[in-house]
Protein backbone atom coordinates (compact mmCIF):
# COMPACT_ATOMS: atom_id res chain seq x y z
CA UNK A 1 0.00 0.00 0.00
CA UNK A 2 0.93 3.63 -0.86
CA UNK A 3 -0.03 5.05 2.64
CA UNK A 4 0.88 4.07 6.49
CA UNK A 5 -0.36 5.31 9.46
CA UNK A 6 0.98 5.32 12.40
CA UNK A 7 -0.79 6.29 15.31
CA UNK A 8 1.80 6.84 18.36
CA UNK A 9 0.25 6.74 22.10
CA UNK A 10 -2.88 9.10 21.23
CA UNK A 11 -5.13 10.45 24.11
CA UNK A 12 -8.09 12.32 24.11
CA UNK A 13 -10.77 13.18 26.42
CA UNK A 14 -14.27 15.02 26.28
CA UNK A 15 -15.41 17.17 28.78
CA UNK A 16 -12.50 15.24 31.68
CA UNK A 17 -13.85 12.20 30.33
CA UNK A 18 -10.87 9.95 29.07
CA UNK A 19 -11.81 8.34 25.75
CA UNK A 20 -8.75 7.31 24.64
CA UNK A 21 -5.77 6.36 27.24
CA UNK A 22 -2.60 6.12 24.83
CA UNK A 23 -3.68 3.76 21.94
CA UNK A 24 -0.80 2.83 19.73
CA UNK A 25 -1.23 0.41 15.96
CA UNK A 26 0.32 0.93 12.56
CA UNK A 27 -1.67 0.18 10.00
CA UNK A 28 1.07 -1.04 7.29
CA UNK A 29 -0.48 -3.47 4.94
CA UNK A 30 -3.24 -3.24 2.49
CA UNK A 31 -6.30 -5.07 3.32
CA UNK A 32 -9.13 -4.63 6.20
CA UNK A 33 -8.65 -3.76 9.71
CA UNK A 34 -11.58 -4.14 12.12
CA UNK A 35 -11.40 -2.64 15.35
CA UNK A 36 -13.90 -4.10 17.98
CA UNK A 37 -14.74 -3.41 21.24
CA UNK A 38 -18.28 -2.90 23.30
CA UNK A 39 -19.59 0.87 23.00
CA UNK A 40 -17.84 3.27 24.70
CA UNK A 41 -14.44 1.40 24.03
CA UNK A 42 -13.08 4.04 22.16
CA UNK A 43 -13.16 2.28 18.71
CA UNK A 44 -15.02 5.68 16.75
CA UNK A 45 -12.89 8.01 18.72
CA UNK A 46 -10.11 6.25 17.38
CA UNK A 47 -11.50 6.29 13.91
CA UNK A 48 -12.10 9.62 14.10
CA UNK A 49 -8.54 10.80 15.34
CA UNK A 50 -6.87 8.39 12.93
CA UNK A 51 -9.07 10.27 9.60
CA UNK A 52 -8.63 13.53 10.59
CA UNK A 53 -11.51 14.74 11.87
CA UNK A 54 -10.40 15.29 15.63
CA UNK A 55 -7.21 16.29 16.68
CA UNK A 56 -5.61 14.17 20.17
CA UNK A 57 -4.99 15.54 23.15
CA UNK A 58 -1.60 13.99 23.24
CA UNK A 59 0.11 11.67 20.79
CA UNK A 60 0.88 11.20 16.91
CA UNK A 61 -0.58 10.35 14.01
CA UNK A 62 1.40 10.24 10.80
CA UNK A 63 1.05 9.31 7.98
CA UNK A 64 4.26 7.74 5.65
CA UNK A 65 4.36 7.42 2.07
CA UNK A 66 7.25 6.54 -0.15
CA UNK A 67 9.21 9.81 0.40
CA UNK A 68 8.28 10.23 3.85
CA UNK A 69 6.59 11.82 6.63
CA UNK A 70 3.39 13.75 5.10
CA UNK A 71 1.65 16.95 6.44
CA UNK A 72 -1.72 16.34 7.39
CA UNK A 73 -3.34 18.74 4.48
CA UNK A 74 -5.96 18.57 2.16
CA UNK A 75 -3.64 16.70 -0.36
CA UNK A 76 -3.36 13.92 2.54
CA UNK A 77 -7.04 14.57 3.53
CA UNK A 78 -8.01 13.50 0.26
CA UNK A 79 -6.09 10.63 -0.16
CA UNK A 80 -8.33 9.20 2.56
CA UNK A 81 -12.18 9.21 4.01
CA UNK A 82 -14.37 7.94 6.68
CA UNK A 83 -18.14 7.26 6.06
CA UNK A 84 -19.85 8.07 9.36
CA UNK A 85 -21.84 6.40 10.97
CA UNK A 86 -24.70 8.32 10.04
CA UNK A 87 -23.52 8.98 7.00
CA UNK A 88 -24.59 12.64 6.33
CA UNK A 89 -26.46 12.64 3.07
CA UNK A 90 -26.78 15.91 1.50
CA UNK A 91 -29.94 17.70 0.35
CA UNK A 92 -29.52 17.08 -3.23
CA UNK A 93 -30.07 13.65 -5.24
CA UNK A 94 -28.35 10.34 -4.86
CA UNK A 95 -26.27 11.01 -7.85
CA UNK A 96 -25.55 14.89 -6.37
CA UNK A 97 -24.24 12.98 -3.33
CA UNK A 98 -22.13 10.51 -4.91
CA UNK A 99 -20.64 13.34 -7.31
CA UNK A 100 -19.65 15.30 -4.50
CA UNK A 101 -16.19 14.04 -3.39
CA UNK A 102 -14.94 14.43 -7.25
CA UNK A 103 -16.72 18.10 -7.62
CA UNK A 104 -14.88 19.40 -4.83
CA UNK A 105 -11.41 17.64 -6.35
CA UNK A 106 -12.40 19.49 -9.31
CA UNK A 107 -12.82 16.42 -11.85
CA UNK A 108 -14.47 16.87 -15.37
CA UNK A 109 -17.83 15.95 -16.09
CA UNK A 110 -17.48 13.00 -17.88
CA UNK A 111 -14.91 11.33 -15.43
CA UNK A 112 -17.50 12.21 -12.78
CA UNK A 113 -20.30 10.36 -14.51
CA UNK A 114 -18.05 7.15 -14.81
CA UNK A 115 -17.00 7.43 -11.62
CA UNK A 116 -20.17 8.19 -10.03
CA UNK A 117 -22.12 5.27 -11.97
CA UNK A 118 -19.30 2.77 -11.23
CA UNK A 119 -19.72 3.51 -7.58
CA UNK A 120 -23.93 3.61 -8.36
CA UNK A 121 -23.52 -0.10 -9.32
CA UNK A 122 -21.47 -1.37 -7.01
CA UNK A 123 -23.74 -0.43 -4.22
CA UNK A 124 -27.07 -1.30 -6.41
CA UNK A 125 -27.83 2.81 -6.30
CA UNK A 126 -28.27 3.68 -9.90
CA UNK A 127 -32.26 3.16 -10.53
CA UNK A 128 -32.77 5.57 -7.80
CA UNK A 129 -29.54 7.76 -8.71
CA UNK A 130 -31.69 10.44 -9.69
CA UNK A 131 -33.95 10.75 -6.62
CA UNK A 132 -33.50 13.00 -3.48
CA UNK A 133 -31.07 11.00 -1.22
CA UNK A 134 -33.16 12.29 1.77
CA UNK A 135 -35.61 9.79 0.64
CA UNK A 136 -33.66 6.64 0.83
CA UNK A 137 -33.94 4.03 3.60
CA UNK A 138 -31.50 3.61 6.33
CA UNK A 139 -29.85 1.10 4.49
CA UNK A 140 -29.62 2.78 1.18
CA UNK A 141 -28.22 5.56 3.11
CA UNK A 142 -25.10 3.57 4.50
CA UNK A 143 -24.91 2.43 0.74
CA UNK A 144 -24.85 5.37 -0.68
CA UNK A 145 -22.44 6.92 2.01
CA UNK A 146 -20.16 3.97 1.15
CA UNK A 147 -20.33 4.89 -2.70
CA UNK A 148 -19.83 8.70 -2.23
CA UNK A 149 -16.52 7.43 -0.86
CA UNK A 150 -15.74 4.99 -3.47
CA UNK A 151 -15.56 7.21 -6.12
CA UNK A 152 -12.96 9.48 -5.16
CA UNK A 153 -10.92 6.06 -4.82
CA UNK A 154 -8.94 6.39 -1.50
CA UNK A 155 -6.20 4.74 -0.36
CA UNK A 156 -7.61 4.69 3.01
CA UNK A 157 -11.15 3.77 4.09
CA UNK A 158 -12.49 4.30 7.58
CA UNK A 159 -15.64 3.01 8.15
CA UNK A 160 -17.86 3.35 11.28
CA UNK A 161 -20.07 0.75 11.98
CA UNK A 162 -21.29 0.68 8.62
CA UNK A 163 -23.58 -2.20 9.50
CA UNK A 164 -24.94 -1.61 12.96
CA UNK A 165 -28.58 0.06 11.91
CA UNK A 166 -29.22 -2.13 8.84
CA UNK A 167 -30.97 -5.19 7.60
CA UNK A 168 -29.37 -8.27 6.55
CA UNK A 169 -29.83 -7.57 2.51
CA UNK A 170 -27.93 -4.26 2.99
CA UNK A 171 -25.41 -5.59 5.42
CA UNK A 172 -24.40 -8.24 2.67
CA UNK A 173 -24.07 -6.01 0.01
CA UNK A 174 -21.80 -3.48 2.31
CA UNK A 175 -19.78 -6.57 2.93
CA UNK A 176 -19.48 -7.57 -0.29
CA UNK A 177 -18.40 -4.37 -1.41
CA UNK A 178 -15.43 -4.33 1.77
CA UNK A 179 -14.68 -7.60 0.58
CA UNK A 180 -14.15 -6.59 -3.41
CA UNK A 181 -12.02 -4.10 -2.28
CA UNK A 182 -9.89 -6.10 -0.32
CA UNK A 183 -9.34 -8.45 -2.88
CA UNK A 184 -8.46 -5.45 -5.20
CA UNK A 185 -5.57 -4.41 -2.66
CA UNK A 186 -5.51 -1.09 -3.38
CA UNK A 187 -7.58 0.14 -0.15
CA UNK A 188 -6.89 -0.02 3.03
CA UNK A 189 -10.05 -0.30 5.08
CA UNK A 190 -10.46 0.20 8.79
CA UNK A 191 -14.09 -0.86 9.85
CA UNK A 192 -15.23 -0.58 13.88
CA UNK A 193 -17.48 -3.00 14.87
CA UNK A 194 -19.09 -5.00 17.66
CA UNK A 195 -20.14 -8.11 15.78
CA UNK A 196 -17.43 -11.00 16.19
CA UNK A 197 -18.31 -12.71 13.00
CA UNK A 198 -18.55 -9.96 10.76
CA UNK A 199 -15.23 -9.03 11.85
CA UNK A 200 -13.89 -12.49 11.46
CA UNK A 201 -15.43 -12.50 7.37
CA UNK A 202 -14.63 -9.20 6.64
CA UNK A 203 -11.40 -8.18 8.41
CA UNK A 204 -7.41 -9.55 8.18
CA UNK A 205 -6.68 -8.31 11.00
CA UNK A 206 -8.68 -7.77 14.60
CA UNK A 207 -7.71 -5.04 16.94
CA UNK A 208 -9.35 -5.41 20.26
CA UNK A 209 -10.67 -2.07 22.19
CA UNK A 210 -11.46 -1.61 25.59
CA UNK A 211 -11.88 1.04 27.79
CA UNK A 212 -10.36 3.48 25.49
CA UNK A 213 -7.12 1.54 24.93
CA UNK A 214 -5.77 -1.33 23.06
CA UNK A 215 -5.83 -4.07 24.38
CA UNK A 216 -4.69 -6.85 22.00
CA UNK A 217 -5.42 -8.29 18.57
CA UNK A 218 -6.55 -11.31 17.04
CA UNK A 219 -5.07 -12.91 14.77
CA UNK A 220 -7.07 -13.89 11.67
CA UNK A 221 -6.58 -17.57 10.09
CA UNK A 222 -7.04 -16.37 6.38
CA UNK B 1 -69.61 46.34 2.81
CA UNK B 2 -69.81 48.83 -0.30
CA UNK B 3 -66.21 50.25 0.22
CA UNK B 4 -64.64 46.71 -0.55
CA UNK B 5 -67.27 45.49 -3.45
CA UNK B 6 -66.09 49.26 -4.63
CA UNK B 7 -62.53 48.72 -3.88
CA UNK B 8 -62.35 45.44 -5.88
CA UNK B 9 -64.15 47.12 -9.23
CA UNK B 10 -61.87 50.19 -8.64
CA UNK B 11 -58.84 48.22 -8.70
CA UNK B 12 -60.06 46.50 -11.80
CA UNK B 13 -60.55 49.55 -13.53
CA UNK B 14 -57.35 50.94 -12.45
CA UNK B 15 -55.71 47.82 -13.71
CA UNK B 16 -57.28 47.35 -16.92
CA UNK B 17 -56.74 50.60 -17.89
CA UNK B 18 -52.95 50.95 -17.34
CA UNK B 19 -53.44 54.38 -15.52
CA UNK B 20 -49.81 55.80 -15.95
CA UNK B 21 -49.71 57.53 -12.50
CA UNK B 22 -50.62 54.12 -11.26
CA UNK B 23 -48.41 52.17 -12.75
CA UNK B 24 -45.55 54.93 -11.72
CA UNK B 25 -46.48 53.93 -8.13
CA UNK B 26 -46.14 50.51 -8.93
CA UNK B 27 -42.77 50.56 -10.52
CA UNK B 28 -41.01 52.55 -7.88
CA UNK B 29 -42.64 50.77 -4.71
CA UNK B 30 -40.87 47.58 -6.67
CA UNK B 31 -37.88 49.65 -7.71
CA UNK B 32 -37.30 50.65 -4.04
CA UNK B 33 -37.92 47.13 -2.40
CA UNK B 34 -36.26 44.89 -4.42
CA UNK B 35 -32.96 47.53 -4.47
CA UNK B 36 -33.96 47.58 -0.59
CA UNK B 37 -33.77 43.50 -0.85
CA UNK B 38 -30.57 43.04 -3.52
CA UNK B 39 -28.46 45.43 -0.91
CA UNK B 40 -29.62 43.82 2.21
CA UNK B 41 -29.59 39.95 1.08
CA UNK B 42 -25.92 40.60 -0.34
CA UNK B 43 -25.02 41.87 3.03
CA UNK B 44 -27.19 40.24 5.31
CA UNK B 45 -26.44 36.75 4.13
CA UNK B 46 -22.61 36.42 4.22
CA UNK B 47 -22.97 38.41 7.44
CA UNK B 48 -25.76 36.01 8.78
CA UNK B 49 -23.29 32.78 7.47
CA UNK B 50 -20.70 34.33 8.95
CA UNK B 51 -22.01 34.91 12.13
CA UNK B 52 -23.08 31.26 12.33
CA UNK B 53 -20.21 29.46 10.96
CA UNK B 54 -17.01 31.38 12.79
CA UNK B 55 -16.32 31.79 16.71
CA UNK B 56 -16.25 35.51 17.04
CA UNK B 57 -16.22 37.03 20.51
CA UNK B 58 -20.03 38.35 22.24
CA UNK B 59 -21.72 36.21 19.44
CA UNK B 60 -24.83 35.86 21.63
CA UNK B 61 -25.24 39.40 22.26
CA UNK B 62 -24.55 40.18 18.46
CA UNK B 63 -27.72 37.90 17.82
CA UNK B 64 -29.55 39.07 20.26
CA UNK B 65 -29.07 42.90 18.37
CA UNK B 66 -29.87 41.15 15.32
CA UNK B 67 -33.47 39.46 16.57
CA UNK B 68 -34.21 42.96 18.17
CA UNK B 69 -33.79 45.32 15.22
CA UNK B 70 -35.92 42.48 13.41
CA UNK B 71 -38.56 43.90 15.17
CA UNK B 72 -37.03 47.67 14.58
CA UNK B 73 -40.41 49.76 14.16
CA UNK B 74 -40.11 51.56 10.64
CA UNK B 75 -40.97 55.28 11.66
CA UNK B 76 -37.59 54.79 14.02
CA UNK B 77 -35.61 53.41 11.08
CA UNK B 78 -36.84 56.45 9.37
CA UNK B 79 -36.45 58.83 11.94
CA UNK B 80 -32.86 58.13 12.47
CA UNK B 81 -32.32 57.86 8.81
CA UNK B 82 -33.83 61.33 8.83
CA UNK B 83 -31.39 62.48 11.40
CA UNK B 84 -28.50 61.68 9.15
CA UNK B 85 -29.85 62.67 6.41
CA UNK B 86 -31.10 65.87 7.08
CA UNK B 87 -29.39 68.96 5.71
CA UNK B 88 -27.90 69.37 9.35
CA UNK B 89 -27.50 65.79 9.50
CA UNK B 90 -24.09 64.10 9.41
CA UNK B 91 -24.66 63.12 5.83
CA UNK B 92 -26.91 65.54 4.90
CA UNK B 93 -24.17 66.70 2.73
CA UNK B 94 -25.61 64.02 0.31
CA UNK B 95 -28.75 65.63 -0.70
CA UNK B 96 -30.82 61.86 -0.50
CA UNK B 97 -33.57 63.21 1.64
CA UNK B 98 -36.42 63.15 0.04
CA UNK B 99 -35.33 60.72 -3.02
CA UNK B 100 -35.67 57.14 -3.81
CA UNK B 101 -32.56 56.31 -2.32
CA UNK B 102 -33.46 57.45 1.02
CA UNK B 103 -36.47 55.30 0.71
CA UNK B 104 -34.10 52.54 -0.52
CA UNK B 105 -31.77 53.36 2.28
CA UNK B 106 -34.39 53.12 4.96
CA UNK B 107 -36.08 49.71 3.60
CA UNK B 108 -32.25 48.39 3.43
CA UNK B 109 -31.94 48.58 7.12
CA UNK B 110 -35.25 47.37 7.94
CA UNK B 111 -34.55 44.12 5.75
CA UNK B 112 -30.87 43.85 7.01
CA UNK B 113 -31.50 41.91 10.06
CA UNK B 114 -34.13 39.94 8.98
CA UNK B 115 -32.40 38.52 6.34
CA UNK B 116 -29.61 38.11 8.47
CA UNK B 117 -31.16 36.69 11.35
CA UNK B 118 -32.80 34.01 9.40
CA UNK B 119 -29.65 33.57 7.64
CA UNK B 120 -28.14 32.69 10.65
CA UNK B 121 -30.79 30.49 12.37
CA UNK B 122 -30.91 28.42 8.88
CA UNK B 123 -27.36 28.00 8.82
CA UNK B 124 -26.99 27.24 12.54
CA UNK B 125 -29.74 24.84 12.04
CA UNK B 126 -28.16 22.53 9.59
CA UNK B 127 -27.10 18.99 11.26
CA UNK B 128 -23.34 19.42 11.94
CA UNK B 129 -22.99 15.91 10.54
CA UNK B 130 -22.73 17.59 6.96
CA UNK B 131 -19.86 19.65 7.79
CA UNK B 132 -18.18 16.32 8.85
CA UNK B 133 -19.20 14.47 5.81
CA UNK B 134 -18.04 17.69 3.22
CA UNK B 135 -14.68 17.34 5.45
CA UNK B 136 -14.53 13.60 5.32
CA UNK B 137 -14.85 13.60 1.44
CA UNK B 138 -12.30 16.53 0.38
CA UNK B 139 -13.91 19.38 0.93
CA UNK B 140 -11.48 22.87 1.15
CA UNK B 141 -12.55 24.86 4.34
CA UNK B 142 -14.42 27.63 1.82
CA UNK B 143 -16.36 24.19 -0.15
CA UNK B 144 -17.21 23.07 3.54
CA UNK B 145 -18.96 26.59 4.19
CA UNK B 146 -20.52 26.81 1.02
CA UNK B 147 -21.89 23.31 1.13
CA UNK B 148 -23.57 24.13 4.89
CA UNK B 149 -25.11 27.43 3.20
CA UNK B 150 -26.50 25.18 -0.10
CA UNK B 151 -28.05 23.18 2.60
CA UNK B 152 -29.61 26.10 4.29
CA UNK B 153 -30.86 27.39 1.14
CA UNK B 154 -34.72 26.91 1.80
CA UNK B 155 -34.49 28.89 5.27
CA UNK B 156 -32.50 31.63 3.73
CA UNK B 157 -34.91 32.15 0.77
CA UNK B 158 -37.87 31.79 3.75
CA UNK B 159 -35.47 34.61 5.04
CA UNK B 160 -35.53 36.71 2.30
CA UNK B 161 -38.98 36.19 1.37
CA UNK B 162 -39.82 37.69 5.01
CA UNK B 163 -37.71 40.55 4.50
CA UNK B 164 -39.04 41.29 1.06
CA UNK B 165 -42.78 41.12 3.09
CA UNK B 166 -42.04 43.67 5.47
CA UNK B 167 -39.96 46.26 3.17
CA UNK B 168 -43.36 46.08 1.17
CA UNK B 169 -45.57 46.41 3.35
CA UNK B 170 -43.96 49.10 5.90
CA UNK B 171 -44.91 53.06 5.25
CA UNK B 172 -43.72 54.23 7.93
CA UNK B 173 -39.97 54.85 7.20
CA UNK B 174 -39.97 55.64 3.22
CA UNK B 175 -42.80 58.28 4.15
CA UNK B 176 -40.04 60.31 6.71
CA UNK B 177 -37.71 59.95 4.73
CA UNK B 178 -39.49 60.19 1.10
CA UNK B 179 -41.77 62.41 1.71
CA UNK B 180 -44.72 60.88 -0.59
CA UNK B 181 -44.26 63.43 -3.10
CA UNK B 182 -46.51 62.50 -6.28
CA UNK B 183 -44.44 61.41 -9.23
CA UNK B 184 -41.00 61.36 -7.46
CA UNK B 185 -41.22 59.07 -3.89
CA UNK B 186 -45.10 58.17 -3.61
CA UNK B 187 -45.34 54.28 -3.49
CA UNK B 188 -48.15 52.25 -2.69
CA UNK B 189 -48.02 51.95 0.49
CA UNK B 190 -47.94 55.84 1.16
CA UNK B 191 -51.08 56.46 -1.60
CA UNK B 192 -52.50 54.05 0.99
CA UNK B 193 -52.06 55.99 3.70
CA UNK B 194 -52.57 59.19 1.52
CA UNK B 195 -55.55 57.89 -0.12
CA UNK B 196 -57.34 56.79 3.54
CA UNK B 197 -56.25 60.31 5.02
CA UNK B 198 -58.67 62.07 2.28
CA UNK B 199 -61.49 59.77 2.88
CA UNK B 200 -60.67 58.14 -0.78
CA UNK B 201 -61.57 54.90 0.42
CA UNK B 202 -62.07 53.02 -3.22
CA UNK B 203 -58.81 54.41 -4.05
CA UNK B 204 -57.11 53.31 -0.94
CA UNK B 205 -58.38 49.67 -1.40
CA UNK B 206 -57.80 49.19 -4.83
CA UNK B 207 -54.41 50.32 -4.03
CA UNK B 208 -54.28 47.51 -1.33
CA UNK B 209 -55.69 44.88 -3.26
CA UNK B 210 -53.19 45.68 -6.14
CA UNK B 211 -50.17 45.86 -3.59
CA UNK B 212 -51.15 42.01 -2.31
CA UNK B 213 -51.75 40.84 -5.45
CA UNK B 214 -48.04 41.83 -6.79
CA UNK B 215 -46.58 40.31 -3.26
CA UNK B 216 -48.66 37.25 -4.01
CA UNK B 217 -47.45 36.95 -6.99
CA UNK B 218 -43.71 37.56 -6.27
CA UNK B 219 -44.02 35.16 -3.86
CA UNK B 220 -45.90 32.48 -5.86
CA UNK B 221 -42.11 33.77 -8.58
CA UNK B 222 -40.00 33.23 -5.30
CA UNK B 223 -41.28 30.08 -4.25
CA UNK B 224 -40.36 28.60 -8.60
CA UNK B 225 -37.18 30.14 -8.20
CA UNK B 226 -36.48 27.95 -5.12
CA UNK B 227 -37.83 24.74 -6.50
CA UNK B 228 -35.73 25.23 -9.65
CA UNK B 229 -32.67 26.34 -7.35
CA UNK B 230 -33.04 23.52 -5.60
CA UNK B 231 -32.80 21.05 -8.76
CA UNK B 232 -29.74 23.45 -9.80
CA UNK B 233 -28.21 23.00 -6.93
CA UNK B 234 -28.48 19.38 -7.70
CA UNK B 235 -27.04 19.57 -10.83
CA UNK B 236 -24.32 21.43 -9.28
CA UNK B 237 -23.27 19.00 -6.56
Amino acid sequence: MALTLQVTDIMKSYDGKAALKGCSFVFDSAGVYALMGPNGSGKSTFLRICALLEKPDHGDVSYFSGEGVLPPDRGLRRRITMVLPRVGVFNTSVFGNAAYGLHMRGYPGRETERRVHRALEAVGLVPKQRQNALTLSSGETQRLGLARALVIEPELLFLDEPTASIDEENRSIVEEIILRLKGEGRTTVVITTHDREQAERLAGRVILMHAGGIVGEKPKIE
Amino acid sequence: MDFIAEGFKKAFVLIVHFDGELLGIIALSLKVSGLALVISSVAGLPTGAFIALKRIPAKGALISVMNTFMGLPPVVAGLFLYLLLSRSGPLGFMGLLYTPWAMVAAQTVLAFPIVTSLTHAAVVGVDPIIRQASMTLGASPFQVTRTIVAEARYGILSGVMAAFGRVMAEVGAILIVGGNIAGRTRVMTTAIALETDKGNFELALALGIILLAISLMINVLLHLVQRKGSLRTELWL
